[in-house]
């Protein structure tokens, strides 16, 4: 029996053109059941391997399998759930980029094209950290959460609410939140929204900080690509308009020349002095690119540093994937260390519930995401039904990264990792103290037998070998990937001496990102920030963006907000990544709150309460994640994990005129007794703001169950007049519809074509 | 069935190498003017289309007015 295109409908919105959709049942035909009966037992192999087998020696292909083979029944079996039961896409309404195409910024455009538009405008440095600190708790529960929460939350949470904003022409999640849960939670998400905005860019710039402080090379190759990017800039505005491929080209030659000649200023006795650069300065020097690169037009250096960071981003993970299949490292860490649950790791405090789920938000869970999914992507997609491989596909993508920076983080000398992961407050700084730190320890090799001790030369070999002066107590997650990364790619790629050249490649390419980030935050926020003001009686001038001094007024501020959390943060004799990571985590996770908090409540009004629990599982596990954690960080009386029991451990001793270590003299505890306090007020205001979202929505959720529905502000059909397949390939009935198109002599995608005739 | 001869496979090689451009040009963004111009031809509209000069700088215009976030 023929299967496939019989049982499929092909709709036309206008008799005189070829079927604009496809309807059909998902596919059901003998070869697609083996094939996925092959991925299942392919997949459960790799999870038998890596979680119940385990042994002295894992190899991280085990990862890869167990990580692909779930996806892909994910994406086949729930996404199509959803698709099926919930989102109901319909291919005959039109998009918002077939409504209001305008050649410009709404566009339909090729499906995979915008794949990895969406694929490059999600990942960033976020899913190469997180699980690089997670690490910590051993392979095991990182691994876990990372498939599992991206295919329950994080890949649901894009999709759904890719889906909300295709259905309301291309809205954004704030005005969705306005426009769904009314002024009150309208706001809350607002105003939550702008301060997780804030406390991100900060931790971001601590990362790229922790990376680059004493170290010339790292910052010699960063800083040059500020010059390139401003050529790149001038080149495509006056030499050779619209030559983004050459520039780019170019640009990407000129940034590997900085990689290699960053090492020539390392060994340069003069350049040397002035490329090195301690944690305060570079803030500093971070705040001050960051509150000129957003107030300089886009053209000279936004727009030419989102092409380098994009070609780099896809790049860099292309290289990757390749070098883990090509070396095919052998994990060195247990599947789950003793830190996950006495909470005494030395990356981040805590027990792993809650805290491995909100260290590795990217990659699992990211509410930043459901700010790319609204908005951009909904302008530029061909068919709504494509929104399951851009939002959720997109999603699974970003999360093979995660497994990636887990696997790089894993395979790792456990001693080194743990020396880098450190504080210097905790380790000592100096090879041999932190030797000796380590040895206190009581690591553990996979298999359970003791470690063998760490040794003061390897610890001082390994920074020689990457080509800086130490790697003790570099937090942040970025150089430990740097140097995981250059342990399996000199394997592949050019051998022992090439190990620098990898390490600076990987710091230069999270650098280039997370700096187009604040560039690109920095000004987001202003615009919200200034958009908020103009509300305030007698501030409707901030409204008009044209306005220079307001545009400048409202920067400023925005970078006062992010760069002062940063100063502290790098002045924190604690370390800012320990302190300030967990915030950051929580942050991330509560605008995922927000998002999927939108998301139920359009759910609820639609009147489809069996289906409610798809968005609100999720939903109520990030709720859970986010305010134990916040409860743990505001009330709990263990200094290390509680923010306040910190605050009142410090100002006890302080009254006493004794001194705590890590701080060394007074004036560092007064910056502890600060700094705690700054971070407790913003726990408490992060979480205040998400339960008053939370609490608008389950008060607009009992009103629809009441009323059996309530009206949303999706807007109202406007019938499609172009065709394109749902997903990557086509299937055989939207093949015959393509080739009735041919026949047609129409392009199915060209909007208006047949509209003016 | 023979085996394709050289030429066939050269045609093969450019055929892949063209898509790879197109994808590359796509995904950056590079063919936005490409666009837009079919896009102008297709709207019928009467007035003058852009000049690749003017719509790049009408782009970046518009990307300072209305800012995007990247992720982290």
């Amino acid at each position: 029996m023929s299967e496939g295109p019989v049982s499929a409908r092909k709709i036309k919105s206008d008799p005189d053109l070829p079927p604009v959709a496809v309807e059909e049942p998902p596919p059901n035909s003998t070869p697609s059941k083996l094939t996925f009966g092959v991925i299942g037992v392919l997949g459960a192999l790799g999870w038998v391997m890596i979680a119940i087998v385990r042994g002295e020696r894992v190899n991280a292909m085990w990862f890869v399998f167990a990580a692909v083979c779930s996806y892909l029944i994910a994406f086949r079996f729930y996404s199509r759930l959803i698709e099926y039961k919930v989102l109901k896409p319909r291919d005959t309404r039109a998009t918002p980029a077939e409504k209001f195409e305008n050649g410009k910024d709404f566009m339909p455009t090729d499906r995979r094209v915008l794949f990895g538009h969406h694929f490059a405008a999600i990942a960033g440095a976020g899913p190469l950290v997180g699980p690089v600190l997670a690490a910590q708790m051993g392979y095991l529960p990182g691994t876990i959460w990372i498939i599992v929460g991206v295919i329950f939350a994080g890949a649901v949470q894009d999709y759904m609410v890719m889906h909300l904003s295709i259905r309301r022409n291309g809205r954004s999640l704030g005005q969705m939140a306005r426009d769904e849960l009314g002024p009150i939670g309208g706001w809350a998400a607002i105003l939550g929204v702008l301060s997780i905005m804030l406390i991100l860019l900060a931790v971001l710039c601590i990362v790229v900080i922790n990376a680059l402080a004493e170290s010339p090379w790292g910052v010699f190759s960063v800083a040059m690509t500020i010059p390139i990017a401003l050529f790149m800039g001038v080149y495509l505005r006056f030499l050779r308009p619209g030559k983004v491929s050459e520039v780019s080209i170019i640009g990407v030659a000129l940034l590997l020349l900085a990689i290699v000649a960053g090492r020539w200023v390392a060994e340069d006795p003069t350049l040397h002095q002035v490329f090195t650069l301690s944690k305060p300065a570079l803030a500093w020097w971070i705040i001050a690119y960051g509150f000129l690169a957003s107030v300089l037009p886009v053209w000279l250096l936004l727009a030419p540093r989102d092409y380098l960071s994009t070609f780099m981003k896809v790049g860099t993970i292309v290289l990757l994937a390749l070098g883990i299949l090509a070396a095919r490292p052998t994990v060195q860490m247990p599947a789950i260390t003793e830190f996950a649950s006495t909470g005494k790791g030395p990356a981040f405090a805590g027990s792993l519930f809650p805290f491995l789920f909100i260290t590795i938000a990217c990659g699992a869970l990211s509410g930043f995401h459901a700010l790319i999914s609204s908005g951009t992507t909904p302008k530029l997609i061909e068919k709504e039904s494509q929104a399951r491989m851009m939002g959720y596909g997109g999603m699974l993508m970003e999360s093979f990264v995660a497994i990636m920076a887990m696997v790089a983080a894993v395979s790792i000398d456990q001693n080194l990792y743990f020396a880098m992961n450190s504080p210097v407050g905790v380790n000592g700084g100096t090879p041999e103290k932190a030797a000796a730190y380590l040895n206190s320890l009581g690591l553990v090799t996979p298999g359970g037998a003791p470690l063998p001790p760490a040794d003061p030369a390897m610890l001082a070999q390994a920074a020689k070998d990457v080509g800086e002066a130490s790697i003790i107590g570099r937090t942040g997650g970025a150089p430990t990937l740097a140097v995981g990364m250059s342990e399996i790619m000199h394997g592949v790629f050019g051998g022992a001496a090439w190990k620098s050249f990898w390490y600076h490649f990987a710091i230069m390419f999270e650098a280039l990102f997370i700096l187009t980030t604040v560039d690109a935050g920095t000004r987001v926020a202003r615009f919200m920030f200034s958009d908020a003001l103009s509300n305030v009686r007698g501030l409707e001038r901030f409204k008009d963006p044209s306005w220079t001094v307001g545009a400048w007024i409202a920067t400023l501020i925005v970078v006062g907000g992010w760069g002062s959390i940063l100063v502290m943060g790098v002045n924190d004799p604690l370390g800012g990544i320990n302190t300030l990571y967990p915030l950051f985590g929580i942050a991330n996770q509560l605008l995922a709150a927000i998002a999927l908090t939108v998301v139920f409540s359009v759910i609820m009004k639609n009147g489809q309460f069996a289906w409610a629990w798809i968005p609100g599982l999720p939903l109520l596990w990030d709720l859970a994640v986010t305010l134990t954690a916040s409860f743990q960080k505001i009330f709990s009386s263990v200094p290390a994990i509680g923010y306040w029991a910190q605050r009142q451990r410090y100002a006890d001793a302080l009254a006493k005129g004794e001194v705590l270590a890590p701080a060394k003299t007074t004036g560092q505890m007064e910056q502890v007794v600060f700094n705690s306090t700054v971070q407790g007020v913003l726990s408490i205001v992060f979480a205040g703001l998400v339960l008053v979202v939370v609490a608008v929505a389950l008060w607009v959720a009992v009103r629809a169950v009441k009323a059996g529905g309530l009206p949303t502000t999706e807007e109202p059909d406007t019938p499609s007049r172009i065709f394109a397949p749902k997903s990557f390939l086509p299937t055989p009935a939207e093949k015959e519809v393509l080739a009735e198109w041919a026949a047609a002599g129409k392009t199915p995608t060209a909007v208006g074509s047949h509209a003016h005739g | 069935m023979t085996t394709p001869s050289s030429s066939v496979w050269t045609a093969r090689l450019a055929r892949a190498v063209q898509i790879a451009r197109w994808y590359a040009r796509g995904v950056i963004g590079a063919d936005a003017y490409d666009r837009y111009l079919e896009h102008h031809q297709r709207s019928g509209c009467p007035a003058a289309p852009m000049t690749e000069r003017e719509f790049w700088r009408d782009k970046t215009d518009r990307q300072q007015r209305n800012p995007t976030s990247r992720c982290c």
